[in-house]
């Protein structure tokens, strides 16, 4: 159970992070299920919906932006594989709240951004019983590509 | 039966299946005939006193269940329904300064 990421797209999720910042951004990853790994291949960054006052620590994707997103996912050929968000000041480690709101499936990548800079990303997976968020790996890909983005 | 489009997350519960039919006069009665034909899809709609979990949004030809009569509203033969998830998160506690 893996996320695999180009380089260049887990930048560009670093960077909504640091833009979003000191609220938490977040949007949704697009790509494919290969046996127990996710691969990512698309980002779609979204608006954070969740009140303003508290955007500083929450995120919400509104349910029609999913159902966009699910609509453009079919016309890609591609999958919702799972979701990033950023953490502001806070570590990039799934809290309890987030794992009350988790859905199943998705891998869910959270970047620590640290006084307006991304410093961390991890990504975690809901277990079957709710009960946890379990850490995977995060394979990056084409490193070349990256250095051209960053 | 009543078609209900279920959310991608859920859809490895349901075969696959991104739209599936289920029966009940209610949207309520509907939602446990649809976690009754597909076991897995429980969890994730109902919490452990069987209350639907707070991110789950359903829709009745568009319209929010909350601005309608909620788990009790009528389903009519021609009506479609949406099961759309809110996804949300965020840290909590302390900042790191």
């Amino acid at each position: 159970m893996s996320l695999s990421i180009p380089a260049a797209l887990l930048a560009q999720v670093r960077r909504h992070g640091e833009q979003a910042y000191p609220e938490e951004g977040a949007g949704l990853m697009l790509g494919a299920f290969e046996g127990g790994n996710r691969r990512v291949t698309h980002l779609l960054p979204l608006d954070n919906h969740f009140q303003p006052d508290s955007r500083n620590r929450r995120y919400l994707i509104a349910p029609r932006d999913l159902l966009r997103a699910e609509d453009e996912a079919e016309r890609l050929g591609l999958e919702i594989v799972g979701v990033f968000h950023s953490h502001p000041d806070h570590p990039a480690q799934a809290s309890d709240f987030d794992t009350q709101w988790a859905l199943p499936v998705y891998s869910y990548l959270i970047t620590q951004v640290q006084t307006g800079e991304a410093v961390e990303s991890r990504s975690w997976r809901l277990t079957e019983d709710r009960g946890a968020m379990l850490e995977e790996p995060v394979q990056i890909t084409n490193p070349s590509v990256a250095e051209e983005a960053v | 039966m009543t078609a209900v489009r279920v959310p991608s997350p859920l859809r490895p519960y349901t075969g696959g299946a991104k739209e599936v039919d289920v029966t009940g006069a209610t949207v309520g009665v509907a939602l446990q005939d649809l976690a009754q034909r597909y076991p897995d899809v429980r969890r994730h709609l109902f919490d452990e006193a069987g209350a639907l979990r707070a991110y789950v949004n359903v829709f009745v030809n568009d319209d929010d269940i909350r601005t309608l009569e909620g788990e009790a509203t009528l389903l009519h033969p021609a009506d479609r329904m949406m099961i759309i998830p809110s996804i949300a998160g965020g840290n909590a506690g302390e900042a790191i300064r």
